[in-house]
């Protein structure tokens, strides 16, 4: 495996904690400042994202492949996560006419 | 290597900061398909190229593209939309930047977290991370299907028009072409 290109030995794991958390602030500062859904769930994926990183990094950086089959995981709820929330959005969008996050909170039980 | 860690590294925060910055919900798209490609050149340089390859198949390839697909259905490529109040938006910035505070200062006495000899293998090979699937974690990968399954149905239901000009079965109507 010697040939294959690889940062594991070069870039230590704080680089990736580091961006992880820099990437995940982002998409929590993004889901609460815009009003349009569609954007609220692509931040959502973004954080979703930031996370299976840095799994990725630890699951490498400590030889353990059970972190990989976590992200896998995570990349599977996201999926069915995405399809649900997108069919709820096109249901919003047909009954009230707008896709503004704010119009949810006629919602209340 | 380290500059190609530090080129996606850039590429992917640059472009996450444009999905949030967007006007028009088409480019915020395209930001995070740059964002997620970037994070593929990530799980690359880890050495994890099941999950790569994976993660362009899922995320560039088809969640994308069902958000492009519900923009363009619901005719969502407007540039101008309305956006929060200023106040929430600072409150919004103040929020995440406090979060990062707190995240880095909770690690900032537990960053000796990387082993001391850095592990030198093939551990996101698709052989061992299947192996690993298909032994140990067999159960939640069945169970997965019938997560997709259900989410499957509640899309469908979801998406169904239920105006009562259309007919279900078993109402007054009978569906178009049935018997």
């Amino acid at each position: 495996m010697n040939e294959i290109v690889t940062a594991i030995n070069s870039v230590p794991l704080d680089r990736y904690v580091f961006l992880s958390f820099v990437l995940f602030s982002i998409g929590l500062a993004g889901a609460l400042f815009r009003r349009n859904t569609i954007i609220v769930l692509m931040c959502l994926e973004l954080m979703f994202n930031s996370v299976n990183l840095l799994l990725t990094a630890f699951s490498a950086h400590h030889g353990d492949a059970g972190g990989q089959v976590f992200v896998f995981f995570i990349m599977l709820v996201a999926a069915a996560e995405v399809t649900v929330g997108l069919a709820i959005l096109v249901m919003m969008k047909r009954n009230v006419d707008s896709i503004d996050i704010n119009q949810l909170n006629r919602m209340r039980g | 290597m380290e500059y190609l860690f530090y080129l996606f590294a850039a590429v992917s925060v640059i472009s996450a900061l444009l999905v949030v910055a967007a006007k028009s919900p088409i480019n915020s798209v395209i930001a995070l398909i740059v964002c997620f490609l970037s994070f593929a050149g990530h799980y690359i340089l880890l050495n994890a190229q099941f999950l790569a390859v994976v993660h362009i198949i899922v995320y560039t390839g088809a969640i994308m593209v069902l958000f492009l697909f519900v923009i363009m259905l619901l005719n969502l490529n407007k540039s101008v939309e309305p956006q929060k109040k200023l106040i929430t938006r600072l409150a919004a910035v103040l929020a995440g930047g406090l979060f990062l505070i707190t995240l880095l200062g909770a690690i900032k006495n537990g960053i000796g977290i990387a082993p001391k000899e850095a592990y030198d293998g093939g551990v996101g090979l698709v052989k061992s991370v299947g192996t690993s699937l298909f032994t140990e974690f067999l159960l939640p990968f069945e169970i997965s299907s019938v997560l997709f399954l259900s989410a499957m149905v509640g899309a469908v239901m979801l998406g169904k028009k239920s105006t009562p000009s259309l007919p279900f079965p078993g109402g007054e109507g009978k569906l178009p072409g049935a018997a």
